[in-house]
């Protein structure tokens, strides 16, 4: 069994978010990048399942500011085989033009079965996992919570709203889009990262044609309007419990 | 090709999403724009009283199987591409639910379309399609332009009124058989899975306090705990509580939680990402806490505090206590 893992670095949404000169694109100079939250959940079903009845764990990622950390980092954590795609593309990578990277480089290598993270924060063009099954023709389910083998096919389960669940069997190979991995992410301490460094090789494999119409244009870039946003309450914190109180009083919503 | 607007209609345990309203309201304003129609799409099995609620559309076309009678990534979105081969529309709208987001990309690439995803807005102002998208968990919106003919746009649930898609008009119904395709299927449905009852149902309750990330630790919950009991409330989370096992599923709001309108929704430590805000943005007062001025849970809260969340829990617990 083959599990691949596609993993991306997206900015740190904790940080200040700023336009750039271009009104169209984020001002990325001093930008902190982190691996994708739910890319850390692919890895860690990957490695649940390689644990569980044996297989190899491969991380691949378009190459991009800081990417060989995150992927040692996923070595670090227990994926056997690594691979940078080298290609001419931006910062901000299109989802399409990254699903035909991706689907590119893979169409030579064996695999099973592709974990992805379910979304990321920045794709204005739609969620790569199910753009990438389409270039490969795989079938492809997204939003999965729980994945099992048997029999060479995959039993899902992928989330609606409410807790509601639906249970699906894929044949393989198939991309899934993973929402969360059913236990918590591991850690790999940075020891662990710096020996995975010496000791992993990192594959580089060229992206390909990557030439996809988005036949969208961005024309701007702007932070949400707050028109009717919050009305800020200010002062110590013994103040503002006051005014909460105050407030909850008003209403009627203090017992 | 037409000027004729596509909605994508999702239904759930025999009813309509409230989203489909809210795409055929918005969808209505697109087609009156383009000069075109308003046509429904409806996949199901025995859906014949969910065609008839769709009456804002002009024409609903319904393929009614029982061979998809449940959703399937695989066989919804051959029909769909069926549908859509035949009829070209300018513009397909699609929610970016749990199944739309099966649905958007793979037309996308099968059918060869630009899509939009993530949209809050969208307009066809003299033949111009533009598409307002939300990203960065909110932080950020992105205004695109259509450049070539057609496009499929991928919504946001909650972004219009529901109310505004709403007609006592019956529509005219085109049933259309499956595709050939649908006997060679790479997934299967198996079954759904109902949700196990909670200790409380969050649904149903005036006062919610809500946790996210920024409480940092399952240490830190009876802190927060202590402070739903002073305010006679529950507590409640955002998804990564849940996911990290602190709080059960039962009380996760959002878009995969619970949709939730209490009179006092106290969100603390909670970003603000915009599949959470789909869970509470009704709730009828809004008191957020977070150290991040620009975090997104602000343009949506009545109240907002800038601080430590620690800090103001544990002066409103002294307070209520004393
Ligand atoms: C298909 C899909 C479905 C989803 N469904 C849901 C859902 O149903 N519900 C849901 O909630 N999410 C859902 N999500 C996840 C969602 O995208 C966000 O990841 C999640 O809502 C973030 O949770 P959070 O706000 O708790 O964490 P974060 O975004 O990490 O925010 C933590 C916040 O805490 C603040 N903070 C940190 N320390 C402190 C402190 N000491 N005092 C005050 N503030 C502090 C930070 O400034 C930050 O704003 C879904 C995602 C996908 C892809
Ligand atoms: N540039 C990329 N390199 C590798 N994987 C990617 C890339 N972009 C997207 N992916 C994969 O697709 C998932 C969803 O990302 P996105 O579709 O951009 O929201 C990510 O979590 C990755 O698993």
């Amino acid at each position: 069994m083959n599990i691949i893992v596609p993993i991306k670095q997206v900015t740190d949404l904790v940080e200040e978010l700023e336009v750039d000169a271009s009104g169209k694109d984020l001002n990325r100079e001093w930008l902190k990048y982190k691996i994708n939250e739910f890319d850390d959940h692919a890895l860690e079903e990957a490695l649940c399942l390689k644990e569980e009845s044996g297989a190899n764990v491969m991380a691949i990622a378009l190459d991009s500011a800081d990417i060989e950390k995150s992927l040692y980092t996923a070595a670090a954590k227990g994926a056997d085989k690594l691979i940078k795609v080298t290609g001419d593309f931006g910062e901000a990578i299109p989802s399409h033009v990254a699903a035909k990277a991706l689907a590119n480089v893979l169409e030579s290598l064996e695999y099973d079965l592709i974990l992805t993270g379910v979304q990321a924060a920045d794709d204005r063009d739609g969620q790569v996992a199910v753009l990438l099954a389409h270039y490969l023709g795989l079938p492809h389910v997204s939003v999965v919570t729980g994945v099992n083998l048997q029999d060479g096919k995959a039993i899902v389960h992928k989330e609606y709203s409410g807790g509601l669940m639906g249970e699906f069997e894929v044949d393989l190979p198939g991309v899934l889009g993973i929402q969360a991995a059913r236990q918590t992410p591991r850690y790999a301490p940075v020891s662990r990262v710096r020996q995975a460094m010496r000791s992993t090789e990192l594959e580089e494999m060229p992206a390909g044609d990557v030439s996809v119409a988005v036949g969208t244009t961005v024309q701007r870039m702007f932070k949400p309007e707050t028109s009717d946003g919050a009305q800020m309450i200010e002062g110590s914190a013994e103040d503002v419990a006051n005014q909460i109180l105050n407030i909850l009083s008003e209403r009627g919503l203090k017992q | 090709m037409s000027q004729d607007v596509f909605v994508i209609a999702e239904h759930l345990m025999g009813n309509l999403e409230d989203v489909t309203f809210e795409l055929l309201g918005k969808g209505r304003e697109l087609a009156d724009n383009l000069d075109g129609s308003l046509v429904g799409v409806l996949l199901g099995g025995g859906v014949e009283d969910l065609n008839r609620q769709m009456g804002k559309a002009d024409k609903v076309i319904c393929i009614d199987h029982e061979q998809i009678a449940e959703f399937n990534p695989d066989s919804y979105s051959k029909c769909l591409m069926e549908v859509l081969k035949t009829h070209e529309p300018k513009v397909t709208l699609v929610p970016n639910t749990s199944m739309g987001m099966d649905l958007a990309a793979a037309l996308s690439v099968d059918l060869d379309l630009p899509l939009v995803a993530y949209a809050v807005d969208a307009s066809a102002k003299n033949g111009t399609i533009a598409v307002t998208s939300q990203l960065y968990g909110g932080k950020m919106n992105v205004e695109s332009r259509l450049e070539g003919d057609r496009c499929i746009i991928s919504v946001i649930a909650g972004s219009f009124s529901s109310e505004d898609g709403k007609s006592d008009n019956v529509p005219e119904v085109e049933e259309v058989s499956p595709p050939d395709s649908l006997t060679d299927l790479k997934i299967r449905f198996k079954r759904l899975i109902e949700p196990e009852a909670g200790d409380v149902d969050i649904t149903q309750q005036d006062i919610l306090v809500s946790v996210g990330r920024g409480i940092q630790s399952e240490d830190n919950l009876p802190v927060l705990q202590k402070l739903a009991d002073a305010l006679g409330g529950v507590l409640s989370a955002s998804r990564p509580i849940v996911d990290n096992k602190w709080l059960p599923k039962t009380r996760q709001v959002g878009k995969s939680g619970l949709k939730v309108k209490p009179k006092l929704y106290l969100a603390v430590g909670i970003s603000g990402a915009p599949e959470h805000i789909e869970g509470m943005k009704d709730a009828e007062l809004i008191i957020a806490v977070n150290s991040d001025p620009n975090a997104p849970i602000f343009d949506y809260a009545h109240y907002g505090v800038v601080g430590d969340l620690f800090d103001v829990v544990g002066q409103l617990s002294e307070k209520l206590k004393g």
